[in-house]
């Protein structure tokens, strides 16, 4: 029971929750030291099952070590500092809390072993992260936060409910690979779908992510997610309805992205457009695609952090984020643009990028399976990613025309977990070896051929030269303020007209019931206790004569019925 | 560097630097298609300019297909604010 307690992700919860004790430097101190021990101790620790905890007559295996879960946790760890770093300058002891106690939730989540402790540390990930998003303490961050709960715990329900038929039907409790047919199993996929932000299922993330504050956005878009992508890989890998679940999310988020003025939320549909290459890999479930989810799920977290960390700070220092009031800030914040070039470098996969190495692991994996059409969105999702995140995202914030927008550059720390973000992208890049061994199955993959080089570079600024074109022509659509309709349309909107028509409706025949119910009381009222009043019929003096015509009536009653037994 | 002084890329003629440069690399790029032995795991990855087109249309389409979306899903800013206070135009 007390080597269970030996678990990474509670150190970084219960560290957390010490953080409101300590002050200052202690506190920066503390902070930083946790998601370094809890890597240490997860790195520490044996593989394979343990941390048994017997739970009224269940067995849960708390922490399960092997290659898929130890590399989503070195992930985690490696977020969770980085975003330490990022917000060392906050004097906000909430969104410390809570940001710490959310990486630990999603460890303890990815090293699970079973889908009782996977479900606890789920609904946990959604309880704490949404103090990242009332953290900005606004009336609108207060009602998508209520949003963005209610969807995460949802997501928990079908869970548990999935388990519960499970563990009705075959007894177990055990997180391993299942397919369709198996029971709960369809309840459990939903849930794992809602937070991997599937279509449909996906509005959650534009809605909630831009609105937490510039620290917050940071640490929300490592974890969910990739928690998600994590739990499909072990439970659902080789689901082919995954390939084009996968395939879709790739390709619609674009065409949001491109038209989004909220450069945060464009940063969000461009994460849902990536981790439909992660699914379309859960999906094909061959060793090269499940290696290449992992892979891209590793280095799409440090790249899109990175671009996160430098929206965030363009939000900090100019107070706005939408590309309609942004332009020219490369001369008051250099580093933070270089910073946000080099994020969407890999993002976009140029060689010797991250997303160079990891990416292109799904798309030989789909061109294995000889899927053409499956591959060829995703070649077109690549064109896409250029645009929204290659492009659309340091191009009108740094460049473009100049807003005359002046500020300083972004506080130190967050430029230094930039910077060492930054260095990771291009070192996993360069030499992807290391990511390479992490990986869930051993590797037999090199990136750098010549002809996957020439056709990324060719692929890639073609693209940019249709930009280029289309910008100087003045036929790129113009950065203009405005909110575009998504799903959230439906329960924003839809729902609530429907809502208020529910509401009227219920009103109007409650309004009618009462005035029926009204008027049948005063008939009563008028014709039978009227009777029994003063005055009234029943209470006037009364003949004796009629009290005995009632007596006889009574009897021969009485005795009819003896008669007719 | 907190001035109002216009920066490099704020001269046209270097922008125009840039994208001759960029136009000047895409043209090499399409060159090299004529190099080297394309290792493709589908025929028609191997037709000349394959990877070229794909990137220059599927950008084309991309972004002009979401101007046409943008008329149909635009609203204006506090397009959901304005809703929550009882559907009237007060905000």
């Amino acid at each position: 029971m007390l080597e269970s307690l030996l678990n990474p992700a509670l150190v970084l919860i219960l560290g957390g929750l010490l953080v409101p004790l300590l002050r200052d430097l202690p506190r920066k101190l503390f902070m930083l030291a946790l998601p370094v021990a809890g890597l240490a101790l997860m790195v520490w620790l044996p593989t394979g099952d343990g941390g048994v905890v017997h739970m009224f007559g269940v067995t849960l295996e708390t922490l399960r070590i092997d290659k898929l879960s130890f590399i989503f946790g070195v992930i985690f760890h490696i977020a969770a500092l980085l975003a330490v770093i990022y917000a060392l300058h906050l004097k906000d002891t909430v969104q410390h809390v809570a940001a710490l106690v959310y990486a630990g939730a999603a460890i303890g989540a990815v090293l699970a072993g079973d889908l009782i402790t996977l479900m606890i540390y789920w609904e946990l990930t959604a309880l704490s992260s949404v103090f990242l998003i009332w953290a900005r303490r606004t009336e609108r961050a207060y009602h998508v936060g209520m949003r963005y709960l209610i969807i995460q715990v949802a997501s928990g329900v079908v869970l548990i409910a999935g388990i519960a038929v499970r563990y009705v039907m075959t007894g177990s409790v055990d997180f391993e690979r299942m397919s369709l047919d198996e029971p709960g199993a369809w309840l459990i996929l939903l849930a794992f779908g809602i937070k991997c932000a599937f279509p449909f299922l996906h509005n959650w993330l534009q809605d909630a992510y831009p609105e937490a504050t510039v620290t917050g956005t940071v640490v929300l878009s490592a974890f969910t997610t990739k928690l998600a992508i994590y739990a499909l890989a072990r439970g659902f890998a080789g689901t082919e309805m995954l390939i084009w679940i996968g395939a879709v999310m790739t390709a619609f988020p674009i065409f949001f992205a491109v038209i989004e003025n909220d450069l945060r939320r464009v940063l969000a549909y461009s994460l849902n457009n990536q981790l439909g290459f992660m699914v379309v890999g859960i999906g094909i479930g061959t060793e090269l695609a499940i290696n290449g989810a992992a892979a891209h799920a590793f280095a799409h977290i440090l790249y899109k952090s990175l671009l996160f960390m430098a929206m965030g700070a363009v939000l900090f220092r100019v107070g706005t984020i939408k590309a309609s009031e942004l332009g020219g800030l490369y001369k008051s914040m250099p580093w933070t643009a270089t910073f946000c070039i080099i994020g969407s470098l890999s993002i976009s996969a140029f060689p010797l990028m991250s997303g160079f190495v990891t990416k292109s692991m799904i798309l030989t994996a789909v061109a294995e399976e000889h899927l053409w059409v499956i591959w060829l969105v995703l070649l077109f999702a690549s064109a896409g990613v250029l645009d929204h995140s290659g492009i659309k995202i340091p191009f009108f914030s740094f460049f473009a025309h100049d807003s005359g927008k002046r500020c300083d550059e972004a506080p130190m720390n967050m430029l230094v977990a930039m910077g060492l973000t930054a260095a990771l992208c291009i070192g996993i890049g360069i030499y992807p070896q290391p990511l390479y061994s992490l990986l869930p199955y051993s590797v037999d993959y090199n990136a750098y051929t010549t002809t996957h080089v020439i056709t990324q570079l060719q692929l890639l600024l073609f693209a940019a030269l249709a930009f280029a074109v289309l910008y100087r022509r003045g036929w790129y659509p113009p950065e203009i303020p405005a909110l575009n309709l998504d799903t959230d349309w439906l329960y924003r909107y839809a729902g609530r007209r429907v809502m208020d028509g529910a509401v009227a409706v219920t009103q109007g025949t409650g309004d009618a019931a009462a005035r029926l119910g009204a008027y049948c009381w005063a008939q009563f009222d008028r014709h039978a206790l009227s009777g029994v009043r003063e005055q009234g019929w029943l209470a006037s003096v009364w003949r004796s004569s009629t009290l005995v015509w009632w007596a006889a009536a009574l009897i021969g009653l009485v005795t009819l019925i003896g008669l007719l037994q | 560097m907190n001035n109002h002084e216009p920066g490099w890329l704020d001269k046209p003629r270097n922008v125009t630097r840039i994208v001759y440069t960029l136009y000047a690399i895409c043209v090499l790029l399409l060159i090299a298609d004529l190099l080297y032995t394309k290792h493709v795991h589908f025929a028609f990855e191997g037709w000349f300019g394959f990877f070229p087109l794909v990137g220059f249309a599927a950008y084309l389409f991309i972004v002009m297909s979401a101007k046409l979306l943008r008329r149909l899903i635009a609203r204006p800013e506090d397009y959901y604010e304005r809703k929550q206070r009882g559907g009237s135009n007060d905000a």
